[in-house]
């Protein structure tokens, strides 16, 4: 479903009147296709935010990005920028080769918790332990999205999955991991935050980290890491609304947020 | 020189960028050679994690559009299956090398062919094929890299060299004398958009049913293209009478059992099959009005017979006499095999 694109239209209708003007755009990093996110959704907002960075920082010639296999997995049909599409949970392998043979690119990865956090895993932490130099943009929203609300790796003790119908069991399945927190201790990182878009100024803190994340990397000092906490309001089955109170009241407890990691050291 | 090694320098020579492999015997020599070698001309070689980590940065590497290889043995190669199907799916040239050893599971590192179904049925999902080159010396080893980056470039897909942990391991006179594979455009590549192309992307999917539909067409154009660059070569066929059809290490072991045989008076030739996929078809077809039958020796429980049994469409019988485990026939096994057969076949 498209989020932004219709009202975006309509700013753009608006500033061709005289008297208006435009406060409100679509990046030119990002095409006119409309997304097939359900309304809502944080994947909309984040793919604006990073591609207004890309934009802001005139790298659109320079990024290579990587799409995961999950709800982002046609990030390409969106982000006007060169792109991968890799197999379910190897982004990082696949930015690994492409970071190491054109290190004066800017490359990152997008990925769900599905993806990095479970399948993926043995890709990240080896990429991270390597001090990758590029960007993992790390979408957590407690569930497996596109195949319709299964339990991830990073879903709350107790919640309510379509695989987890009496909520998530710690003895059977471990409790929430912890990303941002695991990929912190890695020497190979530079930068580890973990931020959500639940409400105007996360929004803007997230889109400060995403920038700082990929100004980061002209320094070649490691992996930068920012995991967002997101919603999935249609297989949470509640409202966006409802869904961002979620992230923000309840997620945040296991997810705390903040800086975990910079310029190399750990946070206090 | 060991044919891995050969394999691996052949590699260098043929402007190959970058490497990414994970140790398995009877292969490991390959990724310790380039380890060393490969940086000291500034190419790219890395360790990787797991097989899977290697196949899905081979792609990131091939998608960005550069020349690139890896290796494994039957159980890594089997770990690779996903990404190469993802490869094939996505139009990504890349050479793969399967030293296959004997199996299934863990199996033995000693060598087997049974992964003949593997390498030229698709091997991982969906519906796709690489191009299969089975060297039969350590200077095969060598030349087929280069052959194998050719053709991946002209066809924009995987080629698959098939070597076995005998080929792999034994040493060789080798010559080098090709030039290294001369670099074609490659406008697809992910390098980053400048403002006057559109946004490439490497991708294999196509959610739309018709869409998907229309791209699996146009591979199988593709693969159709292929067929011309069937290879196979041919021992003491102008008047041989029964046909031996072996590859690799196992067409080397008939190429001896066809001087035996013929020293004993027996009418006998080899078709070696170079390619396996495309395969040998339309000569075998030939071959089949010609001879009274035909063994395949394998050291598998005979996978390349179905093969050859559809080429010869029933025309004539077709026989297989294979060894497993990574146990070897002798020259002298195959001509009192056919000894036998021809026996009968007369009686
Ligand atoms: C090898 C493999 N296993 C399973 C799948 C099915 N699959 C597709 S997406 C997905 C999970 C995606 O969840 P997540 O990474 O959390 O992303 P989200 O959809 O929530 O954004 C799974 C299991 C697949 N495509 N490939
Ligand atoms: S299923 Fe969830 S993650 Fe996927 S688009 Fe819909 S809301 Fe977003």
């Amino acid at each position: 479903m498209l989020s932004d694109t219709l009202p975006l239209a309509a700013t753009a209708n608006a500033a061709a009147h005289e008297g208006y003007e435009a406060v409100y755009s679509r990046p030119a990093t990002l095409l006119s296709t409309p997304m097939h996110y359900c309304p809502g959704c944080s994947h909309s907002l984040v793919h604006k935010l990073l591609m207004e960075v890309i934009a802001e920082m005139g790298i659109q010639e320079h990024t290579i990005g990587i799409a995961p296999v999950g709800c982002s997995v046609f990030a390409y049909e969106y982000m006007d920028i060169d792109m991968q599409e890799a197999a379910h949970g190897r982004a990082c392998a696949v930015a690994t080769a492409v970071k190491r043979l054109m290190p004066d690119r800017y490359v990152f990865t997008y990925q769900g918790d599905g993806d990095l956090a479970a399948i993926g895993i043995a890709e990240t932490i080896h990429a991270v332990n390597r001090g990758e130099n590029f960007l993992i943009v790390f979408i957590n929203n407690a569930v497996y999205g596109m195949t319709s609300g299964q339990m991830a790796p990073t879903t709350l003790s107790g919640m309510k999955t379509t695989t987890s119908p009496c909520g998530r069991s710690e003895a059977l399945t471990g409790s929430p991991l912890k990303i941002a927190e695991m990929m912190a201790q890695l020497p190979g990182t530079w930068y580890v935050t973990r931020q959500m878009v639940a409400n105007a100024n996360a929004v803007r803190r997230t889109k400060k980290a995403l920038r700082h994340a990929l100004e980061a990397q002209q320094l070649q000092k490691g992996t930068c890491l920012v995991e967002i906490l997101a919603n999935c309001p249609s297989n949470w089955k509640m409202t966006p609304v409802e869904s961002m109170k979620f992230v923000e009241e309840t997620m945040t407890q296991t997810f705390p947020l903040g800086d975990l990691k910079l310029e190399g050291r750990l946070c206090k | 020189m060991k044919g891995n090694e050969a394999l691996a320098e052949a590699a260098i020579r043929a402007g190959c960028d970058a490497y990414f492999g994970y140790p398995i015997t009877p292969q490991s020599e390959v990724l310790e050679y380039l380890a060393r070698e490969m940086p000291r001309y500034g190419r790219l070689v890395m360790q990787a994690e797991s097989e899977v980590a290697s196949i899905n940065m081979l792609y990131g590497a091939a998608g960005a559009g550069f020349r690139v290889m890896t290796s494994s043995s039957s159980p890594g190669f089997s770990l690779m299956q996903e990404g190469i199907s993802y490869m094939a799916g996505a139009e990504l040239p890349c050479l793969l090398v399967n030293v296959n050893r004997a199996g299934p599971g863990l199996g033995t590192i000693q060598p087997g062919q049974g992964d003949y179904f593997q390498a030229t049925k698709g091997g991982g999902h969906g519906d796709y094929r690489l191009l299969v080159l089975a060297p039969a010396s350590v200077q095969e080893m060598a030349d087929f890299v280069f052959l194998g980056f050719t053709l991946a470039e002209k066809y924009r897909n995987p080629v698959l060299i098939l070597s076995d942990g005998a080929i792999g391991q034994m040493m060789e006179k080798v010559v080098f004398d090709q030039a290294p594979v001369p670099d074609i455009p490659k406008p697809w590549a992910t390098v980053g958009k400048p403002a006057h192309r559109s946004r490439n992307y490497i991708t294999s999917l196509h959610i739309q049913p018709e869409q998907m539909e229309q791209h699996n067409l146009r591979l199988l154009e593709k693969y159709k293209a292929m067929q011309e660059e069937v290879r196979f070569e041919e021992i003491a066929t102008a008047d041989a009478d029964y046909l031996l059809v072996a590859y690799g290490l196992s067409g080397r072991i008939a190429h001896k059992a066809v001087d035996v045989a013929r020293h004993r008076g027996l009418r006998v030739g080899l078709l070696r099959p170079i390619t396996l996929y495309p395969f040998p078809e339309r000569r075998l077809a030939q071959l089949a009005r010609q001879v009274q039958g035909m063994l395949t020796i394998e050291l598998n429980s005979g996978q390349m017979l179905e093969d050859v049994r559809l080429a010869v469409n029933g025309r004539v019988p077709v026989r297989h006499l294979g060894r497993l485990g990574g146990m070897l026939p002798t020259p002298d096994d195959i001509v009192h095999e056919l000894e036998n057969i021809l026996e009968v076949q007369h009686a």
